[in-house]
This record gives C-alpha cells, sequence and structure tokens, in this order.
C-alpha cells in the first residue's frame, strides 16, 4: 500500500491532540469507481492532514489489521456494491459488532474489509473506533472516471469525516 | 451439494474457502468408486497474454505486475528475464542481489499469508483464520507481523507493497541506498527468529498419513537456492534449460475449467515450495538444516499436508537471505543496464511463492511485444491436485457430502492454488451416481 505520502514526518509533530486519528482511503485507484476511497484520503489529506494521519491502502486485505494498529479512531472508506442507487453513502459503525452483511459482504477466498475488521476484533487490536464509510459504485471498469453521482458522493463523504475528525477532537 | 443415494453421489464444494481467487470441484461417485475428479476455474479468463500483443517492451512489466496481487514479482521477473534474453542482457551483481531481495520479500509476504491464515486453521480444527485468531490471538500477530516484514522489503525496493512499480528491463527504475535497506535489518532480525518459532510450531502439527510419488519440478542452480535462474529439473532425472520447456511441457484445455492444465511427457507433476525444497535440500542455510534436525523433520517431504512446513522453511531461508544481501550490498553504478533492441525470442522461468512461472515474448525490431506465452504455477499444479484428491477421496466416501467436501478443501488449500492466476478456482460438488 502507498502509505501517507503526505509526510510521515509529521506523525508525531502534528499529533498534538490526544486523540489519534487515521484515515485509511481503500480501493483501487485504476477501477473507475472504486478509487473513490483513495481519493477521498487525498481531499482529507489536504483538508486536515496537519491533525490527523492520512493512509492511502489499495488491496490492503488482512494488512489493514497492521494499518489499524496503534489508532484511536480508524475511519475508513471504501466504494460498496449491494444494489442500491450509485451514489448512496453508507456509515457503518464496526466498534462493537460486525459489518459483514450486503455492503461489505464476507468473502471466503480472500480477507476483505469486513474479514480484517473481525480479525483485528478477535486478535483484541481493533481500535476503540472503527467507523467505515461505502460509497456505492455505478461503474467499477478498469480505466475509467468517478460515475457523477459517486463524484457528489465525494465530497459529502469528505464534509461528513471532516465533521466526525472535529467531534472527536472537541 | 446434491442429495447422496445408497449407490450414487455427488459431492459438490460451491466455492473452496481460503485460496486466492474462485474456483470449485466436482466429484462423481459409482458404486463407491470415484469417477471424475474435476477441479472447476470459473475466474474469468483474463487474456494477458493477448494484450500485451502490441505493447512496447517497457510497458510489460507494469502490466504483468497486475496478473497477480500476490505475486506480483514472479511475473515481472520471469518477463524480465524472458525479454532480456531478447536484447543479450546479464544482469548481475547488486542489481541481481536486488532482484532475489525483492523477490524474498514477496516469499515472505506470500507464505506468512498462507501458513498463518490460511492454512493453519486446518490443523488447529478452526474453520477460518478469524474463529483461530480469538484462542491463539500472539500467533497471528507473530505471522501478521512476519508478513509486514515481506511488506517492507516490498515496498522499499518495488515503490509500493502491492504491484511494485519499480521493476525495470534492465534493473530498476530506483535503487536503494545502503542505508534504505539496512533500515530494514533490526525487523529482518525480529523476523528471522519468528521464522524459526513459525517451522517450530507447524512441525508440531498433526498430519494426515498420505504419502504421495510425486514428480517433483523446480528450478535448480549450481550455488544457491533458485529465484531467478537455474535449470529445470524433476525428480524424474529430467534436467533442461528454460529454452527446452515448452519441449517437455505441454498445455491442454479441459471442458470444465478456464485454465489451461499443464503435463509433463503427458503426466501430472508438482510444483511449489515442496518440490523446490525437495529439489535444493544441499542449499538450505545451516540454521535451516538445523531447525530441520531439531523438529525431526526428514527431506524429502512426500506429504503434500506437509507444504505448511516447506512454506515454513522457504520463510525463514528468505530472511536469512535477505539479511546476506543486505549485508554485502554496494549500491550498483546505475539502477539499470543500458538496453539495445533486437528482435528476438526469449523464455524465463523463475520461483513464483506457488512454483515455476514461465514466460516467453517474441519481441520484433522496434520493442514491440508480437507474442507472448505464460504458464502459471496452479495450472500446472491442476492435474496433479486432482490426482491427489482422487487418491485421497476413499478415506472419505463414508463420511458425509458435507465432511468429505471439507476434507476435500483441505487437501486443495495444502497447494496454496492461486486461482486468480491460473485463469487464466473453488466449489465442490460430488455426484453419486446410480
Amino acid at each position: 500500500m502507498t502509505s501517507d505520502g503526505a509526510g510521515g514526518e509529521s506523525r508525531a509533530s502534528r499529533k498534538s491532540r490526544s486523540v489519534s486519528i487515521r484515515i485509511i482511503g481503500l480501493g483501487n485507484e485504476l477501477r473507475g469507481d472504486d478509487a473513490v476511497g483513495i481519493l477521498m484520503a487525498r481531499r482529507l489529506r489536504q483538508e486536515i492532514g496537519d491533525r490527523v494521519e492520512v493512509v492511502e491502502a489499495e488491496m490492503a486485505g488482512v494488512d489493514l489489521v497492521e494499518l489499524m494498529n496503534g489508532a484511536d479512531v480508524a475511519i475508513l472508506i471504501d466504494a460498496a456494491r449491494s444494489g442500491q442507487a450509485p451514489g448512496t453513502i453508507h456509515r457503518l459503525d464496526a466498534s462493537a459488532d460486525s459489518i459483514s452483511g450486503p455492503v461489505f459482504p464476507h468473502s471466503s477466498h480472500a480477507i476483505g474489509t469486513a474479514d480484517a475488521l473481525e480479525l483485528a476484533r478477535a486478535m483484541g487490536v481493533l481500535p476503540a473506533t472503527v467507523i467505515v464509510y461505502g460509497v456505492e459504485a455505478e461503474n467499477t471498469e478498469a480505466g475509467q472516471r468517478l460515475s457523477p453521482p459517486v463524484a457528489k458522493a465525494l465530497n459529502q463523504v469528505v464534509a461528513r469525516i471532516v465533521q466526525d475528525c472535529e467531534a472527536c477532537c472537541a | 451439494m446434491a442429495e447422496d443415494t445408497s449407490k450414487a453421489r455427488t459431492i459438490s464444494v460451491g466455492t473452496i474457502a481460503r485460496v486466492e481467487g474462485e474456483g470449485a470441484l466436482r466429484v462423481t461417485v459409482k458404486d463407491g468408486a470415484v469417477q471424475d475428479v474435476e477441479l472447476k476455474i470459473f475466474e474469468p479468463p483474463r487474456f494477458f497474454e493477448a494484450f500485451l500483443q502490441g505493447r512496447h517492451y517497457e510497458e510489460v512489466p507494469d502490466i504483468v505486475a497486475r496478473i497477480c496481487g500476490i505475486c506480483p514479482v514472479a511475473y515481472q521477473m520471469s518477463a524480465v528475464h524472458a525479454i532480456e534474453q531478447v536484447f543479450g542482457l546479464q544482469v548481475d551483481g547488486a542489481l541481481r542481489d536486488l532482484r532475489r531481495l525483492l523477490y524474498c520479500g514477496e516469499w515472505i509476504e506470500s507464505h506468512a499469508l498462507h501458513v498463518y491464515l490460511l492454512h493453519a486453521p486446518d490443523f488447529l480444527g478452526y474453520d477460518s483464520g478469524i474463529a483461530m485468531a480469538k484462542d491463539h490471538a500472539a500467533i497471528v500477530s507473530r505471522g501478521l507481523r512476519l508478513k509486514k516484514a515481506g511488506n517492507a522489503m516490498m515496498t522499499l525496493l518495488g515503490g509500493r507493497s502491492v504491484h511494485p512499480v519499480s521493476v525495470k528491463v534492465g534493473g530498476f527504475s530506483r535503487v536503494p541506498s545502503r542505508r534504505e535497506l539496512e533500515s530494514l535489518r533490526g525487523e529482518l532480525l525480529w523476523a528471522r527468529d519468528a521464522a524459526v518459532e513459525t517451522v517450530r510450531w507447524v512441525a508440531g502439527f498433526d498430519y494426515p498419513d498420505f504419502l504421495s510419488d510425486y514428480n517433483y519440478v523446480a528450478l535448480a542452480h549450481p550455488d544457491e537456492y533458485p529465484f531467478n535462474e537455474g535449470d529445470v529439473v524433476a525428480s524424474s532425472g529430467l534436467r533442461i534449460s528454460v529454452n527446452e520447456f515448452e519441449q517437455h511441457f505441454t498445455e491442454h484445455q479441459v471442458g470444465y475449467s478456464t485454465a489451461l492444465h499443464c503435463t509433463l511427457h503427458g503426466a501430472s507433476y508438482l510444483v511449489g515450495p515442496l518440490a523446490r525444497l525437495n529439489l535444493n535440500r544441499e542449499h538450505l542455510t545451516p540454521l535451516a538444516r538445523q531447525v530441520l534436525v531439531d523438529t525431526g523433520i526428514a527431506l524429502p517431504l512426500q506429504n503434500p499436508f506437509h507444504g505448511i512446513i516447506a512454506r515454513s522453511v522457504e520463510i525463514l531461508f528468505a530472511l536469512e537471505e535477505s539479511l546476506r544481501l543486505i549485508e554485502r550490498y554496494e549500491s550498483p553504478p546505475a539502477p539499470a543496464l543500458p538496453i539495445v533492441v533486437r528482435p528476438g525470442i526469449g523464455m524465463a522461468c523463475t520461483e513464483a511463492p506457488r512454483g515455476i512461472l514461465y514466460h516467453r515474448y517474441e519481441v520484433d525490431a522496434d520493442g514491440v511485444i508480437r507474442m507472448v506465452k505464460i504458464v502459471p504455477p496452479t495450472s500446472q499444479n491442476q492435474s496433479r491436485i486432482e490426482q491427489d484428491l482422487r487418491l485421497f477421496l476413499p478415506r472419505v466416501l463414508d463420511r458425509s457430502n458435507e465432511e468429505a467436501s471439507l476434507a476435500c478443501e483441505r487437501v486443495i488449500r495444502c497447494y496454496d492454488p492461486c486461482i486468480s492466476c491460473a485463469t487464466h478456482f473453488l466449489n465442490l460438488e460430488i455426484r453419486r451416481d446410480q
């Protein structure tokens, strides 16, 4: 995964607040709307990168356990495909219970986001607060741009995550 | 899963769990005897060989890296070696060492995931890595940290931990400084000790008493445990140069699978960690040999369930090899050798985590790719997996379809099949006919 291009150097210096928040963008940048998590991470790095850690994690799988490790709050952002209208925003709280379901399905042959969260929970290393945002994708074909409804949702989710972070640090 | 009748049944594994990619297994049983075993790979065909045609050779390492998220380095290495053969280029010294080091990172990443999260639950009685982690958090944590050590090597050398971007024909787009490599050393020392513990841990598992007479196939090199170079050797006695591969190994289609089957002189064979370890045991490090002696593991290993032992030994080897390569590293004068394009055909075989990966490229005078052939390890192992299931199934036919299916899945996981790669894999169905 591409980690924290905006400056891992300042992790300690910029983490002046007592609550450590880590935003993790997931997905494949080359596959249309699947890029939405990565693109949101980049926007959030620009907007609040001085206050929170931002990680871009393409194909994180089981590595998500390590990527969340040590954070008080983990906010995960990814594309979703549950059959709802493209651009629909899902906000799931994984802090206490599994989010495995239609939005983030359990996968028997690969360790997906919902499984990695359960692995971290089983190991006792899941951050105290884990929020997962999913944006319903329209088109995940290789080489495509974000579809208009997903691009619109991106802006809304970025604004909500900024609010989430402010609430956590208040 | 189909109905069981007194005389005939079909055992069907709908989607084989804890393997990379999607596939299924269908077994037909008649009058208590196994009739057909079909390992069905239904991942869609990938067409990589076709869409590499017409691309410039410089694009190849980045395109083939996208074939697999688990073993992208293998695809890159087989590709660059084959194209370098066309151009008459030999990559030596520090650049060769860096390629071995990058490959070590991929083996550590891939093997640690399989040993700890995909395969170990079968031996400890859990249906998933998550269920196992509830009771064995410290062990799973060790596995994830081992994997992370591999990730760190991939990130430093490849530019990112998945689908690395630094590999190019002639060398790398960027090489690390000695100081950067040395920054890995502390964690690799921890990982080496964890790898010793891993071998001891898996050596204590209960293994089914199941021996098979394999024709093992792997690369063999006079001076080293193989990654990038060597002859193709088989335990049957075959020893050929990589350029002779297609004269001995043949791919053919089967109707039930989107992956080609590959045979050696018409017969099945086995590639991967078991084959590599058995055929290259003289190149193990003193520490790896000592751990084998201490744990009572005698080579050659002939039980497919011992694949987890072979993988664990290879994690240890890869860590020791990484430390050795880092110790002697001096930055090369340039990150890549100069290229003089010339037309021709080149072949290469390298050792992917799951076994030998063969590539052949035909390149024209402008450096444009005209023809590509890729033979991944899982398609080479498919026939052998089916054969092992035939041998194993009589032991479980008296069980319910569900139990028989689970037992078959365990057999299949021994080979760590990568279905995404091979489609170019798993559901199990056992049909018991009247």
